[in-house]
């Protein structure tokens, strides 16, 4: 990547589509990257590992509990209402109070995404976890969503912890892997992913450099 | 999708005629070989148009050797190099599927009458 640090925090505005070089349909997911700012940065010496930390968007000066104010002064920033710690080795190379925006990636690189997924409510096992369900016919009745046993009889003679069943399922914290950047706008600061990215429009979204590569 | 038309309207195509089902429109595709780009005009019958914005898409529908052929493209595709109008036709429906089970003369699209619009 064109940059060390290569971490930066955005909000999802939706997905459209773009016709790339050879005339064929691009769906991608519009994120407005940035502009982040660097709250702290941890060094081996003082924290025991190497990270910056970012902070994204705005707030209201009241609702900034009073330790979070007196971080946000030390750093000599104004208070932001979210912050990330991304992991790098060169975090030697920024300073504190130092503005990222989305300049930091590159046109045609990976990315990973991290997002909060939509939250889809109490869902059944087909949805939640992918069982095929039960068959439509062979005498089957209600039971054609079901996840059929769960288990054997006398032995053990109770459910085992873990097992996958019927609950609340999204809303949780998920990472899509190796997004191709299709298009970079340093000016309105917004980044064209191709594909999806976790989580509803307006959401908060981590965008990092791929760790894993293709 | 308001928030995006910033990121739409560098795709969006402006030099695309007003057309409407039941119009007979050429579309002019531009076709790649290897290197060499040409122009292929495509004549039918516009059945419909689908979706709005950036991806709204529309169907011609032309008869090829006595064989149906429809093609469907997005409205602000660059592969077009220009859409003609040829005729405008006289229609009750939005989407013209009712055409293709229809043969030869019950086939056709009546020609719009301009005159009723100027009196």
């Amino acid at each position: 990547m064109s940059s060390a640090i290569d971490g930066l925090l955005g909000t999802k505005l939706g997905m459209t589509q773009v016709w790339d070089e050879e005339n064929r349909v691009v769906p991608v997911t519009v994120v407005k990257l940035g502009p982040c700012v660097v709250t702290q940065v941890r060094t081996p010496e003082s924290d025991g590992y190497s990270a910056i930390q970012l902070g994204y968007g705005q707030i209201d000066p009241r609702k900034v509990t009073k330790p979070m104010a007196g971080h946000f002064e030390k750093a000599g920033v104004t208070p932001r209402r979210h912050i990330v710690e991304i992991r790098t080795d060169e975090a030697s190379e920024v300073e504190v109070g130092q503005e990222l925006d989305v300049s930091v990636f590159e046109e045609g690189g990976l990315v990973d995404v991290t997002g909060r997924s939509k939250g889809k409510g109490f869902t059944g096992v087909m949805k939640r976890h992918g069982f095929s369900g039960v068959g439509a016919s062979h005498g089957q009745k209600r039971n054609h969503r079901k996840p059929g046993a769960i288990g054997a009889c006398a032995t053990p003679a109770r459910v085992f912890k873990g097992l996958r069943m019927a609950g609340r399922s999204g809303g949780e914290r998920q990472t899509t892997l190796n997004l191709k950047v299709q298009q970079i706008d340093p000016e309105a600061g917004i980044m064209l992913i191709r594909g999806a990215v976790p989580g509803p429009a307006g959401a908060v979204v981590l965008v990092r450099s791929a760790k894993k590569g293709a | 999708m308001r928030k995006l038309d910033s990121v739409d309207a560098a795709s969006e195509r402006t030099d695309i005629p007003d057309f409407r089902p039941g119009d007979t429109v050429k579309v002019h595709v531009k076709v790649i070989e290897g290197n060499r780009s040409r122009i292929q005009v495509f004549q039918g019958v516009v059945l419909g148009r689908q979706g709005d914005g950036i991806r709204e898409t529309f169907t011609v529908r032309k008869i090829s050797f006595g064989t149906g052929v429809e093609r469907i493209f997005p409205v602000h595709s660059p592969i077009i190099e220009k859409i003609e109008l040829v005729s405008r036709g006289d229609v009750r429906r939005a989407k013209l599927y009712y055409l293709r089970d229809r043969k030869g003369k019950a086939a056709k699209v009546r020609e719009k009458r301009e005159t009723s619009a100027s009196v």
